[in-house]
């Protein structure tokens, strides 16, 4: 990495934004330190074991939460780990009672040394499975650490068949792709639940479900064992519930989650309170887990216009990386997102793509960044469209990025074709091949296009974020101070699942978790 | 085993397409590319892109599903080469089985003005890291240039005492070089040459089965590289001395 900024950045203003960055966020970390959510609590007993579904589908872990309904303020692991005491059942047979009709709210409660015991018994069990799974990513990547890419070449498949995406992530792997996402179908972010087992029906893309998961990851374990390199999944840690993904992410090796602190809050209008609860929680695992999140600052672009808008980006990405810290989590898990989605019209729109994608670079060094590519302004003209896409691709390689999420030439039209796939990643290597050492060539004219770009957005960024800092960040939602989207703090879906934490709330995984991220108050 | 395009669903029968239309772009242009589209025998056709490219045409890109299959087993295709030797296999197996160079003579034959095809395979330097012809210790490679009319490449051919004769065909347009290579074939027949010398074409439109169905001995496409040629040429020749 550079040392010395090209665009001639201020230290002082960068510290400066960061300051106002943890302003604004350590209120909303109050709040979130004193409350739990329906979802923590579910993926709070899947990570104890929860697992599976009844005859009508309906998850176990929601049974069990909806058997504690009344008493969540006080946790739900009490609750289970009682009914695996008492039973002295293991989980998997516990988990069949649950779904066939037992009760776990109604069983007489055992000694509290029993429950702990139980309870450290079942978090060392956990934590032996997530080390493990981080132990074999690292070998794996260390293995074919020569055949690692830069920025790493990230494409999504999206078929509604696990079956179907599959042959789909095989097909890419095999052609370069070092990262497959999974897209989620329509409306998951908005189910209170994870559905079970294997799907082959979504739309516009395929349910996150733990099955799917281990579906998709056996495929790409074997894949990469062809390519001799390790290829990394996707999936979504967002919406309602947001938590428990990133549990089943956590327990089934993905690699990385898209996560953002306030995408649910302002796209999918669930509400902020559990929101950035929710966000907290998962984030401790993702950390556990040392999952590399991808935050969702796209969006701010494709909703708004991307030149009078780039400082809400900046702004938002600090804000990514303030709640991030407060979970534990270590900037090298931290794929704070940016897009390139200036109007192709645009006279020198390329350099403000440029001059905007080196600052974030140059203000999060040490951050696996993650460029993305058109898409609002992409159409049925794919000809077009490949070529804007290389100019991202241009822009993405000549800013070391990390993580480079591929345009498709048919973004416009549908979910990828296999071929689509191809050529996105054949352009891509192309350009990267071409400029592989442009980056270290170049330097920009002092009061340049570009140089006063950067220094414009960072100063706008400053403004707001005080702004924000002043206001709070409820209320600088409320009124519609991010991608021009108001959202009332007590409205929105899954407010009715806060809860204010008892002075007696149990959670042995929140313990662990924050022993082991070395967060614990 | 039938097979259909795949999009993202295996026989979804998706296909890309693009095209222009002599018409005005509109509307009604847009609903002709479609109706046209379905017409060619395609389902659920989509005009995803129309443009004008002019007052009186407009370009199109569509996308569609088409119903029909083909049993892919019953397609009947080889290759020239199956397993390609290298550049010292080649002239090991030269040594060991003529005890002597081999001759090659190669144009780009007709009208055609494209020498890239032909020097790729002959020339000394050869083509994104595999040599040329010219460069196999045990070939005596002539390489005639462009525009050589059939007969004198022929004569040419008869004089080296050649063993094989390679023409290069770039430019198809009008199936120009159909008639060009029927044209040597005949030539080459009348003047009871045929037997004299392994035949051999090259270009990006050409595959082995046209080629060989041309009268030529086998045909190479885009990808090939002259230790594929060469590799034929020696095996095709070890098989015709064999024979006699």
């Amino acid at each position: 990495m550079a040392t010395g900024s090209k665009l001639g950045l201020s230290k002082t203003k960068i510290n400066k934004a960061r300051a106002l960055a943890r302003e604004v966020t350590g209120p909303v970390q109050e709040f979130i330190d004193g409350h739990t959510t329906v979802t923590i609590e579910r993926a709070t007993l899947r990570l104890l074991g929860a697992d599976g579904a009844n005859s009508d589908g309906a998850p176990v872990p929601n049974l069990a939460a909806e058997q504690c309904a009344g008493t969540l303020a006080d946790g739900a692991a009490r609750h289970y780990i009682n009914a695996l005491v008492k039973l002295s059942k293991p989980p998997e047979e516990l988990n069949k009672e649950i779904a066939g009709g037992l009760d776990i709210s109604k069983i007489e409660p055992t000694d509290e040394k029993r429950i702990r015991a139980k309870a450290a018994e079942l978090t060392a069990g956990l934590d032996k499975r997530l080390s493990a799974n981080v132990a074999h990513r690292a070998r794996k990547l260390k293995e074919g650490a020569d055949k690692a890419k830069a920025p790493l070449i990230y494409v999504i498949v999206a078929t509604g068949n696990i079956y179907e995406d599959v042959k789909q992530a095989r097909a890419a792997a095999l052609q370069g792709a070092d990262i497959i996402a999974v897209i989620r179908t329509t409306a998951q972010s908005l189910l209170d639940y994870v559905p079970y087992g294997a799907t082959t029906e979504g739309f516009g893309g395929t349910y996150a479900t733990q099955e799917n998961f281990r579906i998709m990851r056996s495929a790409l374990d074997a894949a990469g064992a062809q390519e001799n390199r390790y290829i990394r999944l996707v999936n979504y840690c967002s919406g309602l519930c947001m938590p428990e993904i990133a549990a089943m992410g956590a327990m089934e090796r993905l690699d990385m989650m898209l996560n953002d602190s306030m995408y649910g809050i302002l796209f999918r209008d669930i509400n902020m309170y559990r929101t950035f609860t929710d966000q907290f929680f998962s984030r401790m695992i993702n950390t556990a887990a040392d999952i590399v999140i991808n935050t969702g600052e796209d969006n701010y672009l494709t909703t708004s216009d991307a030149i009078e808008k780039a400082h809400t980006v900046l702004a938002s990405q600090l804000i990514n990386e303030q709640f991030a810290k407060s979970a534990g989590m270590p900037e090298r898990l931290m794929g704070l997102g940016h897009a390139f989605e200036i109007n192709p019209d645009t006279k020198n729109g390329f350099l403000y793509e440029y001059a905007q994608a080196l600052m974030a670079r140059e203000i999060f060094p040490g951050h696996p960044l993650k460029y993305m590519p058109p898409t609002k302004f992409m159409t049925g003209n794919i000809f077009k469209g490949y070529a804007m896409n290389t100019l991202f691709n241009f822009v993405s390689k000549a800013t070391n990025q990390s993580i480079e999420l591929l345009g498709m030439l048919t973004e416009a039209i549908h979910t990828p074709y296999l071929q689509d796939r191809a050529l996105a990643i054949e352009n891509a290597l192309y350009v990267h091949n071409n400029i592989a050492d442009f980056f270290n060539e170049v330097e920009f004219k002092k009061n340049g296009i570009m140089v006063g770009r950067a220094k414009a957005v960072l100063d706008e960024t400053i403004a707001m974020l005080a702004e924000v800092a002043g206001r709070g960040l409820f209320d600088a939602i409320e009124t519609g101070m991010f991608a021009d989207i108001k959202r009332p703090r007590n409205g929105g879906k899954g407010f009715d699942g806060v809860f204010e934490k008892s002075p007696g709330y149990y959670n042995p995984v929140e313990d662990y978790l924050k022993k082991k991220l070395k967060i614990a108050k | 085993m039938f097979i259909k395009p795949y999009g993202d669903t295996l026989d979804d029968g998706a296909v890309q397409l693009s095209f222009t239309l002599p018409i005005p772009c509109g509307g009604k242009a847009r609903e002709a590319a479609k109706l046209y589209v379905q017409k060619l025998g395609f389902k659920r056709a989509e005009i995803v892109h129309a443009a004008a490219m002019s007052d009186d045409f407009t370009f199109f890109v569509a996308y569609a599903r088409t119903e029909v299959s083909l049993d892919y087993d019953k397609v009947e295709y080889a290759e020239a080469v199956e397993k390609c030797l290298s550049m010292d296999e080649v002239g090991a197996f030269i040594k060991t089985t003529f005890r002597r160079k081999i001759v090659i003579v190669g144009a780009c034959t007709g009208s055609d003005a494209h020498t890239v095809g032909i020097d790729a395979i002959m020339n000394m330097k050869g083509y994104n890291h595999h040599f040329g012809l010219e460069r196999y210790p045990m070939i005596e490679a002539f390489n005639l240039g462009s525009q050589v009319p059939n007969e004198k490449l022929l004569e040419y051919a008869k004089q080296v005492k050649a063993d094989a004769i390679l023409v290069s065909q770039i430019v198809t347009q009008k199936d120009v070089h159909i008639k060009n290579l029927t044209e040597l074939i005949e030539l080459a027949e009348a003047e009871k040459l045929r037997d004299k010398f392994i035949m051999v074409v090259g270009g990006p439109r050409v595959n082995n089965k046209t080629a060989c169905e041309l009268g030529y001995d086998a045909g190479f496409g885009s990808g090939t590289y002259a230790e594929h040629v060469a590799t034929f040429v020696v095996k095709k020749l070890q098989e015709r001395l064999g024979g006699r």
